[in-house]
């Protein structure tokens, strides 16, 4: 049938659209965002979405439709021999370069707050990546990190207050690695050589995910940690108990993980 | 056809070398312009077969893998080890990029067409042409080869950052299979550099009397501002990778901080910084995804307005917005460091300047759309896979505005969106318009037609295909299910997601099992297919006026050039076509909109 073509090409804005609306229905979706800035992320996320789709539509439908109507089979008019409309060029620069500049601009602010401009309070946490682990240095007993009382801990398990901003140095002892918090939409690539900062705050206690996000090497898949967002006074409560086990020169193995 | 006088005599001039000098190390572009397009279609199949094992993993983890498993991966009791899943990703992408995508247009359908196309006789210079097609062979070999050495193929991705690449003890594996990869990519770096000062000269001087600029078609226009690109960017990553094999093998630390250490032993070099490798590389690799796109929306260009029959829309704009693409590539490379520990003030900037390249893009895409509006549209093969073109660089380009946004790409970097973006920019874009190209010029390269009902077939069946395979990968990478990872299933955040995978993989099994109807097609149709006219497709570019296949010197008259090439429709003449070599009525008027 002659209009076989247009409609194969009706499909893509069908399918593209069907695929968003019924993703969710399946879980599959921004994961769950317990962070205080992630929300402005996921906004942006979201807007950019609507935006993109409606151009996206748009476009695809124009192209159906010209594909259908100007099909020779069928389009028994003389060609519009026209070579382009200097009106039109006009419109369709304008427009979109309003459109992106819109869209550059009102994302600067998340940026820097997220990546610019750190809060002014003392570091809570050091995490080093190296192959394959993620290993943290909380402070000791004198409550200061960098300081001799310190103490590290190789098993993954990252503890943190909740409802409170905290400040991460990061590093890595070797290769390139990044630290992904899916559910706070926080990630930094860690260099080793270079000591940076993150900074973020969880709404909600619970555990969640911590991801290695740039290749390093054959272990890179599985180089998991959790991340436990505890009350202040279960937080205190764990440093404590982390101090003991260190005392008592216990070794912590890293969970084996199937 | 065979070709005249004049080209057997330029026939007998060449063939007098003998077998060698004739069809091994031949000096015509057309010769050389065909081994670029069997070596790349041969190393097509290659990346493709190297993506089935990443879908494998990714579909059935630690499965051993029926019957290639004992072959391939016996060691490991038939399963894929993770040190292989990372060779996987690193040479899936090293060979489509430097092998495939990057070849087939520059040196396949650069070299055999543009000549053809501006009225020259053949490159400008021809025995730098044959060098840079031979100079791919040592890359060939180092790459393929590296497979074979202790340890395997490099394993660093193909962006080889370091430490991971450079420090030897970082990756078990990471022994000479990762300096042959970087040896081998310079070769691909010296040919490309080769060519591309050749495609400008030639396309500057060698053009026929009347042929001027802005009467060009877009694929010349196209691989004159590729070969621009490739000409100021190759250095650097060339530079680069000389760095690199450097600090491997000669102890400098360019690319290493001062006390690094990896596996729990102390590096001896030092004092240089990971992050220089980055920028170093994405200032090449940046231009070098536009030169894996320009020339695709070139011939797409030229196709679209044959088979629509009437003038493309907006040449000039056209012309401009290609610059401005590749002008404004040489500003965006550090969007690919958002999170890398770059300073993130230049976030900011680079942020600004990739919004701003979607413009020249968008505008493209008007022009396209533009094109077929009014058009009495043929749904020849050519043309059927130009549109889906226009229709997947839609997907692609507008999925690159999410990753531009810097706060979004803290959290997209490194995911499946990412992956999402670029195949569709690359396969349902770039590589559409190769298959649409290839079957539009095969009867100029092989003087015989492919058969077009099964070109129908090819295409259907892999249009629906790539889609089932790459648009899902958006909604992965929006949960961040993550780039080059073995197993991701074993996150809590992603475990729901291997059934996903498991229909993305069976899709990506039976996309490369179809691409038979191609093979037999293309191969079939040179001995069997209908022998083919000048101009079998009634188009107006000067190559089809030339014989099906051209002989040595292409044209068997001197071309004189009256117009553009997209005079399809004109009111001027009866047909529907228009040549450009075809002289003007004794009374025309100016009647162009």
């Amino acid at each position: 049938m002659k209009h076989f073509w247009s409609f194969l090409f009706l499909l893509v804005p069908i399918g593209g659209v069907a695929t968003f609306l019924v993703a969710p229905y399946f879980n599959i979706w921004l994961p769950q965002d317990v962070s205080e800035h992630g929300k402005t992320i996921d906004n942006l996320f979201m807007f950019i979405l609507y935006l993109t789709g409606a151009v996206f539509i748009v476009t695809q439908l124009v192209l159906f439709y010209f594909s259908w109507k100007y099909n020779r089979d069928v389009n028994k008019e003389a060609v519009k021999f026209s070579h382009g409309s200097h009106a039109l060029e006009i419109v369709w620069t304008i427009l979109p370069a309003i459109t992106l500049l819109f869209i550059a601009i009102i994302q600067m602010e998340a940026w820097a707050s997220a990546k610019i401009r750190p809060p002014d309070i003392k570091p809570t946490v050091e995490v080093t990546g190296r192959q394959f682990n993620w290993d943290f240095r909380y402070p000791g007993p004198d409550n200061e990190l960098y300081t001799e009382d310190d103490l590290v801990r190789t098993d993954g398990k990252l503890y943190l207050p909740y409802d409170e901003t905290v400040l991460l140095t990061i590093n890595s002892a070797d290769v390139l690695h990044s630290f992904f918090l899916p559910n706070l939409r926080i990630k930094q690539d860690v260099v080793p050589g270079m000591e940076q900062s993150m900074w973020f705050k969880s709404k909600e206690k619970g555990e969640f995910d911590i991801v290695c996000a740039e290749l390093c090497g054959w272990g890179h898949y599985k180089m998991k940690g959790r991340v436990y967002f505890l009350d202040r006074a279960a937080y205190d409560d764990k440093l404590e108990e982390m101090r003991l086990e260190k005392n008592t020169m216990r070794v912590v193995l890293p969970e084996e993980d199937e | 056809m065979t070709a005249d006088a004049h080209s057997d005599a330029h026939a007998e001039h060449a063939h007098a070398g003998g077998f060698l000098k004739t069809y091994v190390f031949s000096l015509d572009h057309k010769i050389i312009g065909l081994q670029f397009l069997f070596s790349t279609l041969i190393w097509f199949l290659i990346g493709g077969l190297l993506a089935l094992g990443i879908r494998w993993q990714l579909a059935y983890p630690w499965a051993p893998m029926p019957i290639l498993g004992d072959m391939v991966a016996s060691a490991e009791g038939g399963q894929i080890a993770p040190e292989n899943y990372t060779m996987l990703v690193t040479m899936h992408a090293t060979v489509m990029i430097f092998f495939v995508i990057i070849p087939i247009l520059a040196g396949a359908f650069g070299n055999f067409l543009i000549p053809l196309m501006i009225g020259a006789d053949d490159m400008a210079v021809p025995t730098l042409n044959m060098l840079s097609y031979w100079f791919m062979w040592p890359a060939f070999f180092m790459i393929g080869g590296s497979f074979f050495v202790e340890g395997g193929a490099a394993q660093g991705g193909w962006t080889s950052y370091p430490p991971l690449s450079v420090l030897v003890e970082a990756a078990p594996g990471s022994l000479n299979g990762q300096t042959l990869w970087l040896i081998g990519v310079t070769f691909v770096g010296i040919s490309s550099m080769m060519g591309s000062i050749n495609y400008m000269t030639t396309i500057i001087q060698m053009r026929a009397p009347g042929m001027t600029m802005f009467r060009l078609p877009m694929t010349i226009w196209a691989m004159f501002i590729t070969a621009l690109l490739q000409a100021f960017a190759l250095p650097v990553l060339t530079a680069a990778g000389i760095m690199q094999v450097a600090d491997r093998l000669f102890g400098t630390g360019f690319f290493i901080s001062d006390g690094a250490t990896a596996n729990n032993m102390a590096m001896a070099s030092g004092g240089g910084q990971p992050l220089l490798w980055q920028h170093l590389f994405w200032f090449y690799s940046h231009p070098a995804v536009y030169i894996m796109i320009l020339p695709a929306m070139g011939m797409v260009s030229d196709i679209l307005s044959c088979f629509a029959r009437k003038p493309l829309f907006g040449y000039k704009p056209m012309v401009y917005s290609i610059s401005g693409i590749a002008g404004l590539g040489f500003i965006v490379w550090g969007h690919h460091m958002f999170v890398s520990g770059m300073n993130p003030m230049l976030g900011m900037t680079f942020m600004v300047s990739t919004m701003m390249i979607a413009l020249p893009s968008a505008i493209k895409t008007f022009n396209w759309l533009g094109t077929l509006w009014g058009g009495k549209i043929e749904y020849t093969t050519p043309m059927l896979f130009a549109i889906s073109f226009v229709s997947m660089f839609i997907i692609g380009g507008l999925s690159g505005i999410f990753m531009a946004a810097t706060p979004v790409d803290i959290f997209i970097h490194d995911t499946y969106f990412i992956v999402a973006h670029f195949h569709y920019v690359l396969f349902s874009g770039t590589a559409m318009a190769v298959f649409g190209a290839i079957y539009f010029w095969y009867p100029k390269m092989f003087g015989r037609m492919m058969n077009d009902s099964w070109g129908k077939v090819h295409f259907t069946v892999t249009f629906i295909l790539l889609n089932c395979v790459f648009y899902p990968m958006h909604v992965l990478g929006m949960q961040g299910f993550p780039r080059r990872l073995a197993d991701p299933y074993h996150y809590d955040t992603f475990r729901n997601l291997l059934p996903l995978n498991q229909f993305m993989s069976v899709c990506a099994f039976l996309l490369v099992g179809f691409q038979i109807i191609f093979v037999i097609n293309f191969f079939g149709s040179m001995f069997f297919g209908p022998r083919a006219g000048r101009n079998p497709w009634n188009a107006n570019g000067l190559e089809w006026q030339a014989p099906s296949p051209p002989g040595h010197g292409n044209f068997d008259f001197q071309p004189i050039i009256y117009r553009g090439p997209y005079e399809y429709g004109s009111p001027e003449v009866e047909e529907d076509f228009y040549p450009q070599t075809q002289p003007p009525p004794e009374k025309a008027a100016e009647t162009t909109v």
